[in-house]
């Protein structure tokens, strides 16, 4: 096991080098979010609907999209003078390659996030300032949700034909469980209720992350074998 | 008779008895009392949600069977069970709506099963859609077993996310701890369509099956023959 991290540990320290020298992925992604923000400012009205109301929903969407977007370029850079092949050839197992790309795009998803999430509160004017701990603590139980299921789906989709279309269809349904969560919990915690009307929430977030990270790690050597 | 024409036969005897559902559904059985001639739809409706959700079933099966033993078989066989699966969960998702607008006022609602029929059937598209982007046999069959197995442990997370989220859609009757509450006569008209639906399930699926080997002959998926 220590040895499966290790080696992903540093896969996943290579992919964030890249990303971080680059900034590209970055940048475009942390853009889009913000863009995604803007968007949403104008696609409601104001006077009619509380900006609380429809905050979590604004959260969640743009975070969902975000994500997409991250995981639409997982695998892509490894097609580049097959530098897949490369990682399949090196004494590694498939899980540490699973776990490298799960840590790499837990990150870059995180990052985004991190700028997101300012943002949200400024654009919106949330009050998150007590519930910040909490509200963070769900936003990494479904990003990792998202990230478990997104990789591995990434690593099927770079093969198929219309790559990009791919991966939204095939994993939007996959993200419904944890973003109805998300949502609800983080509508609970802007309303000030209690962390304990939402346990249910909680649990059920962290049964997902649990059985599909578990899921993801066992089939993911059928999607790069050759 | 070769598998296809089996199947045809199959096919064609559910479709007579099918008949037979409307005429026993319609004549023999009594009308229920609040919901008047619109619950008749219900030995139409319900049998084909069960079908869809036994195609999703067998296909999550059939994929972990092919995972295992890599058995081509397998592949061609989820394969038709998701293009059934998805012509009965599109009757499923057409006959709900028809029977809501009367009894709930509204053709569609965000209740725990209809989310999971529509996931059901979007999962559906998505694998038929992923099997038509992969042109390598082995690697389509590969992608779609996988696809095949997470969609499966998708939808009791859907079905637990949206329940606790909020529910409309009437109560199991029939499958529930207690004995089911309704009439005879109608309990035997539903099992009826049941049997009938089934039939008509494995019909379809023969066809589309011996349908799939015929177009592999030749291509790279022709290794199982």
């Amino acid at each position: 096991m220590g040895e499966v991290l290790r080696h992903a540990w540093v896969i996943a320290r290579k992919d964030l080098v890249l990303e971080f020298r680059s900034r590209t992925a970055f940048v475009s992604a942390a853009v889009f979010t913000a863009l995604v923000l803007t968007v949403f400012n104008f696609g409601r009205d104001p006077t009619a609907v509380a900006t609380v109301d429809l905050a979590p929903s604004i959260l969640w969407v743009t975070f969902t999209f975000a994500a997409m977007l991250a995981l639409n370029r997982a695998f892509q850079l490894e097609l580049e003078n097959e530098a897949l092949d490369g990682l399949l050839v090196a004494p590694i197992s498939r899980t540490s390659l699973y776990w490298a790309k799960l840590i790499a795009n837990c990150v870059f998803v995180g990052v985004v996030e991190c700028v997101g999430l300012p943002l949200f509160v400024l654009f919106f004017d949330v009050p998150v300032g007590g519930v910040l701990a909490p509200l963070i603590g769900v936003i990494a139980l479904a990003t990792v949700g998202f990230v478990a299921v997104g990789t591995l789906f990434s690593a099927m989709v770079i093969r198929t034909r219309f790559a990009e279309l791919m991966l939204p269809v095939l994993l939007l349904p996959f993200l419904i469980p944890p973003l109805i969560g998300a949502v609800q919990v983080t509508a609970r915690l802007l309303g000030g209720r209690p962390l304990s009307e939402v346990t249910g929430w909680l649990r059920l977030l962290a049964a997902y992350d649990i059985v599909f990270l578990t899921l993801a790690t066992l089939l993911f050597p059928t999607t790069v074998n050759e | 008779m070769t598998l296809a024409q089996r199947g045809r036969w199959l096919t064609l005897v559910g479709l007579v008895l099918l008949a037979g559902i409307y005429v026993r559904a319609l004549a023999f059985t009594p009308t229920e009392r609040f919901q008047g001639l619109a619950q008749k739809i219900f030995y139409v409706h319900v049998p084909a949600a069960w079908s869809a959700m036994l195609a999703m079933g067998l296909v999550g099966l059939a994929s972990i069977l092919f995972l295992i033993m890599k058995d081509y078989r397998f592949d061609r066989f989820a394969a038709a069970s998701a293009e059934v699966g998805t012509a009965f969960s599109l009757v499923m998702l057409t006959t709900g709506p028809l029977w809501a607008k009367p009894i709930w006022g509204t053709w569609w609602t965000w209740d725990a099963r209809l989310t999971l029929t529509l996931f059901l059937f979007f999962l559906f598209i998505g694998y038929l859609l992923l099997r038509g982007a992969v042109s390598e046999a082995p690697l389509r069959a590969r992608y779609s077993a996988v696809l095949g197995i997470c969609g499966l442990v998708l939808l009791p997370f859907i079905h637990l996310s949206v329940y606790l989220f909020r529910t409309l859609h009437p109560m199991p009757i029939v499958l529930k701890p207690s004995a089911p509450s309704l009439p005879g006569s109608m309990l035997v008209t539903l099992l009826y369509s049941f049997g009938v639906f089934t039939l008509l399930y494995v019909g379809f699926v023969m066809q589309c099956y011996a349908l799939a080997g015929a177009s592999d002959v030749g291509g790279a998926g022709a290794s199982d023959a």
